[in-house]
């Protein structure tokens, strides 16, 4: 991967200041003047800081073109999560039924040798990098956002699959009593995504433990998550208790619940539109103008390639 | 909706009106209309102070005013029922401002779609309002409130002739299915608000209906028993 840039300087990102444009923008839209009125400090202390114990972090990498990142903030209390609530704010509300320590993750399947891991043992095994990655939802928004996390790559070699696993299964924690948007029948429990072996096998595929050099909060999948920037966020599998490698193409939720919507690759594919909305532009989290959407949200020169034999059509 | 009925229930409007005019509880009107702004206040005060609207105060702010829109809409169905079943007359005198309310709801989400959401890029806004099914309905619905907005005053009931008025305006409740289906599509998996809307609004519409038919039957009887030339049917109100 030729932009890869080791060691480029996390910005402590001071979130207020694209914090603040946003607001005026809609306080002059809404309220006229009166949002210029108000004291600057009064808004300022509205934003904070990353928290959370501190992860040891390696190898740091900016893949999203220098993009200042979205502000902890609202990476943390934007969230679709539906397993704590299907409204934005209710993952960071109901983060707390949530217990992501201790926690084994079970790897079976077309595995040599199938087995369960400690999630922190997991984080010694293989090194934890920063990557910062563009993130686009299938709603037609996007963040910049600063993972921590363990190469998927990394992981599927570590775990040494047979000839067999053609394809790589994540499957979510699944006990209403943690994870209470459950009781509710909204999707096919527990979440399933899946990749193909080759791109899990893709450098920029990455197992996230962590956020902003800190442990994942629990409403961004702790304590463990799947993501893949190149396509639509939900194919980001959370609070992943299951890794199976298999010969077929796994059966995965949103897939499920509207094939038509919802494809099982999910490409960001501008060229694509949801059926009842364009996926042409998005909403940059923090940004006032929608700004055009890329094609594999940019990432086509990494990930093009593993998709060369089939129809474009298809890639949503 | 809407076989053509006599004009039986007519001569009730224009005292009605005039009562509305000078009667009891002056403030009953101004008070739905301050409440009814609370949640435009509420968004105003929200989108200027941080963080009240959150990470996507655009996305919110359309969610919000879309809510309102349609819960005026259904509220603004409910006082016919509640005068016939429960007799109730004061919520047919906030009805107006009821029906005002959704359709100020309804211009402010779509202007904040227009020009905040997709800040007049009118080629974007014309792919939705064309290929869109979920955009065409709802725009449809804002289409439906116009002329209900615009016969709403006094004049124009009088100019319409109440039971022609009262025939458009049951054009509330097409608007009403239309906004539960623009809402249905709008979300991407939990139907469950878009559906207790719709339960709301079916609700009313039966208990609509089922009142149709308890007056029709209420009618017929005396029209039967007459065996002279009835020409004073009208005479025979039950009530």
């Amino acid at each position: 991967m030729a932009s890869f840039r080791p060691d480029v300087r996390e910005s402590e990102v001071t979130p207020e200041r694209l914090y603040l444009r946003r607001r005026e923008f809609l306080a002059l839209g809404a309220a006229g003047a009166i949002g210029a009125l108000l004291p600057r400090a009064a808004r300022a202390a509205a934003a904070s800081e990353p928290s959370g114990a501190a992860l040891p972090v390696g190898k740091k990498a900016d893949l999203a073109g220098g993009e200042q990142p979205t502000p902890w903030r609202d990476v943390t209390t934007y969230n679709n999560f539906y397993e704590l609530g299907v409204d934005k704010e209710d993952p960071s509300r109901n983060a707390g039924s949530l217990r992501p320590r201790p926690w084994t993750v079970q790897v079976d399947g077309e595995v040599k040798r199938p087995q369960t891991l400690d999630v922190d043992a997991l984080v010694k095994l293989l090194p934890v990098e920063e990557r910062i990655y563009r993130m686009r939802c299938v709603e037609a928004w996007s963040m910049v956002i600063p993972w921590d996390g363990i190469p998927l790559a990394d992981f599927v070699k570590r775990m040494e699959p047979t000839s067999k696993a053609k394809y790589v299964k994540f499957t979510t924690l699944e006990d209403p009593a943690q994870l209470p948007g459950q009781r509710r029948h909204v999707l096919e429990w527990p979440y399933v995504e899946g990749l193909r072996i080759d791109e899990a096998m893709n450098p920029l595929a990455l197992l996230a433990v962590g956020l902003y050099g800190r442990v994942l909060p629990n409403q961004n999948g702790a304590p463990l998550r799947l993501v893949t920037p190149w396509k639509y966020g939900f194919k980001g599998a959370k609070s992943i208790v299951r890794i199976t490698f298999t010969e077929e193409q796994p059966r995965t939720t949103w897939n499920l619940a509207a094939p038509d919507e919802y494809g099982f690759y999910a490409n960001v594919n501008p060229a694509v539109d949801h059926p009842r909305w364009s996926q042409a532009r998005e909403r940059r989290i923090g940004e006032f103008f929608r700004r055009k959407t890329l094609p594999f949200n940019g990432y086509g020169d990494q990930v093009a390639q593993l998709y060369a034999g089939l129809d474009p059509r298809k890639l949503y | 909706m809407g076989a053509p009925t006599p004009a039986t229930p007519a001569p009730a409007a224009e005292p009605r009106a005039a009562r509305r005019k000078q009667g009891a509880w002056p403030w009953l009107v101004p008070l739905a209309w301050a409440a009814g702004l609370l949640p435009l206040a509420k968004l105003v005060y929200d989108g200027v102070l941080t963080p009240g609207l959150g990470a996507n105060p655009i996305e919110k702010a359309l969610n919000r005013l879309g809510f309102w829109t349609l819960t005026f809409l259904t509220l603004s169905l409910v006082p016919t029922p509640a005068k016939a079943f429960l007799g109730l007359s004061w919520p047919v005198r906030i009805r107006r401002a009821l029906g005002l309310l959704a359709f100020l709801y309804a211009c402010l989400h779509f202007t904040t779609y227009v020009a905040v959401d997709q800040f007049f890029d009118w080629q974007v806004i014309g792919a939705d309002l064309t290929k869109r099914p979920f955009i065409i309905v709802g725009f449809a619905t804002l289409l439906v409130l116009v002329p209900l907005a615009l016969t709403s005053t006094d004049a124009m009931v009088r100019r319409l002739g109440y039971l022609r008025w009262k025939q458009l305006h049951r054009l509330a409740y097409a608007a009403g299915a239309l906004a539960i289906v623009h809402f249905l599509w709008r979300v991407k998996r939990d139907h469950t608000r878009p559906l207790l809307f719709g339960a709301a609004i079916g609700t009313l519409f039966a208990l609509r209906g089922l009142e149709a038919l308890r007056r029709r039957a209420r009618r017929r009887p005396p029209v039967v028993a007459s065996t002279g030339p009835s020409l004073s049917g009208r005479d025979a109100k039950p009530d």
